[in-house]
């Protein structure tokens, strides 16, 4: 056995070191390696326990959790604006700096709270109804009943004003009467939960509840008259052509959800809704507040007031063009209603901005003949004034 | 492969296109993308709420943006 010597050891190994500082080197690198390694796996381990739990009792779990922690904290909201507005910033409840401050610092984060719980409640209950669903339930239906349940299933069916046309085309197809896809496309877009918990949050629950109600009331009624009217012949041609060959109804049916399918689906309306929203919120609630402290009751009262009855035909008119969803429109609602506007006045204003919009129109075009499309806007329009007329006599 | 992203060009239309294209160049398939975005083909397609995603002739979602995780379970990975 040929003995080792200690140069053979190292014969070989090409990792040899030629000079002490090289072999410190070496053995540096080694350790900065292994620490990499090491962060790395911890980062792993923090990340998979920060993650979203992907089994149901997780997802149940953390939906609670945030939902007692919401609630504490909204309870907590109106002392913690009296607290940062007095004692950190030091300044007097009763000027009008410290007014504005405290409703800012009070009414923000209770709006956005809000937002988010309601958006999650309506994205789990949304996945309940696809618009195929919609479409099955409304087939068939006489017409009376059919737009009362249009118009309600507008608040609860997912709808993006671009979907407008197609869904149009998918009713009408199944055999949905004509009226009652109008009592549906005038409600889902103007009649929301965003707009209904904006209302909520910076106007009180009675103006909510009176936009809710009329708003469903325009559009079961529009929906109605225009059934009444017989205008089927106005739809172009081509979808009356689809119509008749597709009468057996297309569109596959997707698989059913299960319950952390449908978590996921809140959770993602609350990224999708208030990430898109809440910055509108922030500024309007800036303006409003400007208003609280600063602007006298009563400046708008002459031009927007109830005396001013040719106001409500001029905010139709001006808000009929003009489009923006109920993010955009309610802070200015709020700031029309601070200066001394009627109510009447502000929520014709708001359902016309919302309700109809030229490019909307331009994109109904499309199926509709101009005077089905002119019959449209006339009878939504004249329903608008009416709710506009009605609440500045009654209020 | 063959895809179809029906939408008549909202932003939900334009984040499913990306999303698709995305999912095809990651799952490295071989897949013609299509943007349809006429009604009157939609219609004819059977498809009445967008955005929706067609493959191989199949509408896989109507009416919503689908995940990535869909989209690659669609294209079969």
């Amino acid at each position: 056995m040929k003995e080792l010597k200690p140069l053979d050891m190292m014969a070989g190994c090409d990792c040899k070191p030629k000079t002490v500082r090289e072999a410190r080197e070496q053995l540096r690198a080694q350790r900065a390696e292994v620490r990499r390694a090491e962060s790395e796996a911890r980062e792993k381990r923090v990340a998979e326990a920060l993650a979203p739990p992907s089994t149901l009792p997780g997802k149940l779990g953390l939906a609670s959790a945030a939902l007692i922690i919401w609630w504490n904290l909204y309870g907590m909201l109106p002392d913690i604006a009296r607290f940062l507005t007095q004692g950190v910033f030091g300044l007097d409840l009763s000027s009008h700096l410290g007014a504005s401050v405290e409703f800012f610092l009070y009414d923000t984060p209770k709006v956005l709270m809000l937002l988010t719980l309601i958006v999650f409640f309506v994205g789990v209950l949304r996945s309940f109804f696809t618009p195929e669903r919609t479409r099955r339930l409304l087939a068939g239906k006489s017409e009376a009943a059919g737009n009362v349940l249009a118009a309600l299933l507008g608040i609860v069916t997912p709808f993006c004003s671009c979907s407008a046309v197609p869904l149009f085309i998918g009713f009408l197809s199944a055999g949905v009467p004509l009226g009652v896809t109008f009592s549906f496309l005038i409600s889902a877009p103007m009649v929301n939960e965003v707009a209904v918990v904006l209302l909520y949050g910076l106007l009180g629950w009675k103006v909510a509840a009176i936009y809710m109600g009329t708003g469903l009331a325009v559009a079961m009624v529009s929906g109605f008259v225009i059934g009444r009217l017989r205008l089927e012949r106005h739809v172009e041609d081509w979808v009356q052509a689809v119509r008749s060959e597709n009468l057996a109804g297309g569109g596959d049916e997707a698989e059913p959800l299960g319950w952390a399918e449908r978590i996921d689906a809140g959770a993602l309306a609350v990224r999708d809704i208030v990430g898109k929203v809440w910055l509108w919120v922030v500024a309007g609630i800036a303006v409003g507040a400007g208003i609280h402290g600063y602007v006298p009751e009563g400046m708008l009262a002459s031009i927007m007031g109830r005396e001013a009855w040719w106001s409500v035909p001029a905010a139709v008119a001006i808000g009929i063009p003009m489009y923006s969803n109920a993010a955009g429109i309610v802070p200015v609602a709020q700031a029309l209603l601070g200066k001394g506007a009627a109510l009447g006045t502000v929520l014709a204003f708001m359902m016309a901005v919302i309700a109809l919009s030229l490019p909307e129109m331009v994109i109904l075009r499309k199926v509709l003949k101009p005077r089905l499309l002119a019959a449209f806007v006339g009878v939504v329009g004249l329903g608008i004034l009416l709710v506009g007329f009605l609440f500045n006599a009654i209020l | 492969m063959d895809i179809k992203v029906l939408g008549p060009g909202c932003p939900k239309c334009h984040e499913t296109e990306k999303l698709v294209r995305e999912a095809v160049a990651e799952a490295s398939v071989q897949a013609q993308v299509t943007k349809v975005s006429d009604f009157q083909e939609m219609a004819r397609l059977g498809v009445f709420a967008t955005p929706a995603v067609m493959v191989d002739g199949k509408v896989r979602v109507s009416g919503k943006v689908p995940s990535k995780k869909e989209i690659l379970a669609w294209l079969g990975r």
